[in-house]
């Protein structure tokens, strides 16, 4: 076989397709765990009471203070010493969901901070409690302004997933990693796994567009402008990103 | 003869209900860290009456809307709302809000749902209606405030006359006892404050019964039973329209009415 036909039979080959399927359910699983603790993290920094902040203040310290590889490991080999065995899988995605809810809560906090007070008060007017105030208006508004933000993170978890190879879950790397070492085809074998890595990256911006513009439709026109693929690809490779 | 004295204790019953205010309000006072905002206000509003409040800006209006529906603590004084005593139960506004309607100067519509949506909101979500009835009472309600038309319209794609309009609704569809109006048509453009205005004066004449704060006088002399005029936080005047605008006014209303009508 030729270079050539090397990179295409393992570009089409079940295993790299079942290791861009594994990086993928990854990378979703986690950003929606993500999403969940960042949302508690940022109602916990808004709340009332002191010590719910100073608790969301630890976590936030703990995990960002820490690099997300050394998470990782600590879940898969530290845990099972205190009776809690996880499979790869879930230690993967536990370990990435709980980094990811650290940065995301930021992201949410900025997101609640954005509703105006005026709205609010108008829900409170209503008669609603703090909850429904929360639940149906301010949630729902908040999230079509963290649109953006949550999409570059799910680029930024896409990428950190490729982690997950040293607790020997099999992702896309890891498939790449071993089918090259048997015959030292690293070009070919990595090249096909970059391929799948550009590809989902560049699905997700499209995903994103629509979402965007679904958003739009349903209210609060005229905060987010309509983009090209080709304005976000400029704004996401010249933007700045968290380093875990 | 038993049946007699019975129905003239039914009577007095009544009679005393009519003089029992809706809403009163005694000796509020309200401050905003050392700044004292609401100085000693008292008032009453009997049932199907509507009380204009003017005054300048900053003499505590908003602030004393705000306290009635118990978004805002108050300091001293007691409020009774429907023959309850709703001061200090602050923790439990939201019971009282459900009987109390708002109405703001910025609309403050929800922007992520079309008109119909932001008047079916709370009846489905706090008042627990069924959707279909809560629909049926919002198209009902959209053509009370004349925009039976813009029932699938998001906020953004109304003038801001429809959308106080919405807004109106939005409040009505509670179903409350009391409405508050802050300055509803301040943020307007001339030519939508009439059609606003109109509604609120309908509903009033309907016998609902309103706090209206406003600098439209035109509105005032047609609307309010009463006026309340305040200034620095106090309650300078209390007066019935016609004794208000017939010129028998305290010096310093007086001259706010000049400095509004010029
Ligand atoms: N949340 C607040 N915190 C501090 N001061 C406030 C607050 N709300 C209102 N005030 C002050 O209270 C005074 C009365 O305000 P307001 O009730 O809005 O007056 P009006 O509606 O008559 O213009 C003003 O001096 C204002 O600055
Ligand atoms: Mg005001």
């Amino acid at each position: 076989m030729t270079r050539g036909e090397y990179f295409f039979h393992y570009l089409v080959s079940v295993a790299f397709v079942k290791g861009a399927g594994m990086t993928l359910l990854i990378t979703i699983t986690s950003l929606l765990i993500g999403m969940g603790v960042g949302l508690i993290l940022a109602l916990g920094q808004g709340s009332r009471f002191g010590a719910m902040r100073s608790l969301t203040l630890t976590y936030l310290w703990l995990f960002r203070g820490t690099p997300v590889l050394f998470q990782l490991i600590f879940v898969f080999n530290v845990l099972p010493a205190f009776g809690i065995v996880l499979s790869g899988f879930a230690s993967a995605v536990l370990a990435l969901g709980l980094n990811e809810g650290a940065y995301m809560a930021e992201i949410m906090r900025s997101g609640i901070q954005a509703v105006g007070r005026g709205q609010r008060t108008a829900g409170r007017a209503l008669g609603m409690t703090e909850w429904k105030v929360m639940r149906f208006i301010v949630l729902p508004q908040a999230f079509r302004i963290i649109i953006p933000p949550i999409g570059n993170q799910f680029i930024g978890m896409l990428k950190l997933s490729a982690l997950v190879s040293v607790i020997a879950v099999q992702d896309l790397l890891l498939i790449a990693n071993q089918t090259a070492s048997a015959n030292f085809r690293y070009l070919e074998a990595l090249g096909a796994a970059g391929i799948y890595y550009l590809v989902l990256t560049t699905i997700f911006m499209a995903v994103q567009g629509r979402v965007e513009r679904w958003a739009n439709r349903r209210g609060r026109r005229g905060t987010m402008q309509p983009r090209s693929l080709t304005q976000r690809l400029i704004a996401w490779t010249s933007g700045q990103v968290a380093i875990r | 003869m038993i049946e007699e004295s019975m129905a003239m204790i039914d009577s007095n019953a009544q009679q005393q209900a009519a003089a029992v205010p809706l809403l009163s309000i005694a000796g509020l006072r309200k401050s905003y860290g050392a700044v004292e905002v609401l100085r000693d206000v008292s008032f009453d509003l009997c049932k199907g009456k509507t009380v204009v409040v003017i005054g300048p800006s900053g003499s505590g209006k908003s602030t004393l809307l705000r306290c009635i529906n118990l978004l805002e603590p108050i300091d001293e004084g007691t409020i009774v709302f429907d023959r309850q005593k709703i001061s200090g139960t602050d923790a439990h506004g939201h019971h009282v809000r459900i009987d109390i309607g708002m109405v703001f100067q910025n609309f403050e519509l929800f922007p992520h749902l079309t008109a119909i949506e932001n008047i079916m909101l709370a009846p489905v979500e706090v008042r627990k209606v069924p959707k279909a009835q809560a629909r049926d009472t919002a198209l009902a309600l959209l053509e009370k405030v004349h925009i039976p038309d813009k029932a699938d319209a998001f906020p953004d794609e109304l003038s801001g006359g429809q959308q106080q309009r919405v807004a109106i609704a939005r409040a009505l569809a509670m179903n409350p006892k009391l409405m508050l109006y802050d300055e509803p048509t301040s943020a307007l453009d001339p030519e939508m404050i009439k059609e606003v205005l109109d509604v609120i004066l309908e509903l009033s004449n309907e016998g609902m019964t309103s706090v209206v704060v406003t600098h439209e006088m035109s509105f005032a002399r047609r609307a309010a039973d009463e006026i309340v005029f305040m200034d620095g936080g106090r309650v300078i005047e209390r007066a019935s329209s016609e004794r208000f605008f017939g010129g028998e006014v305290h010096p310093r209303a007086q001259k706010f009415i000049q400095t509004i009508l010029h």
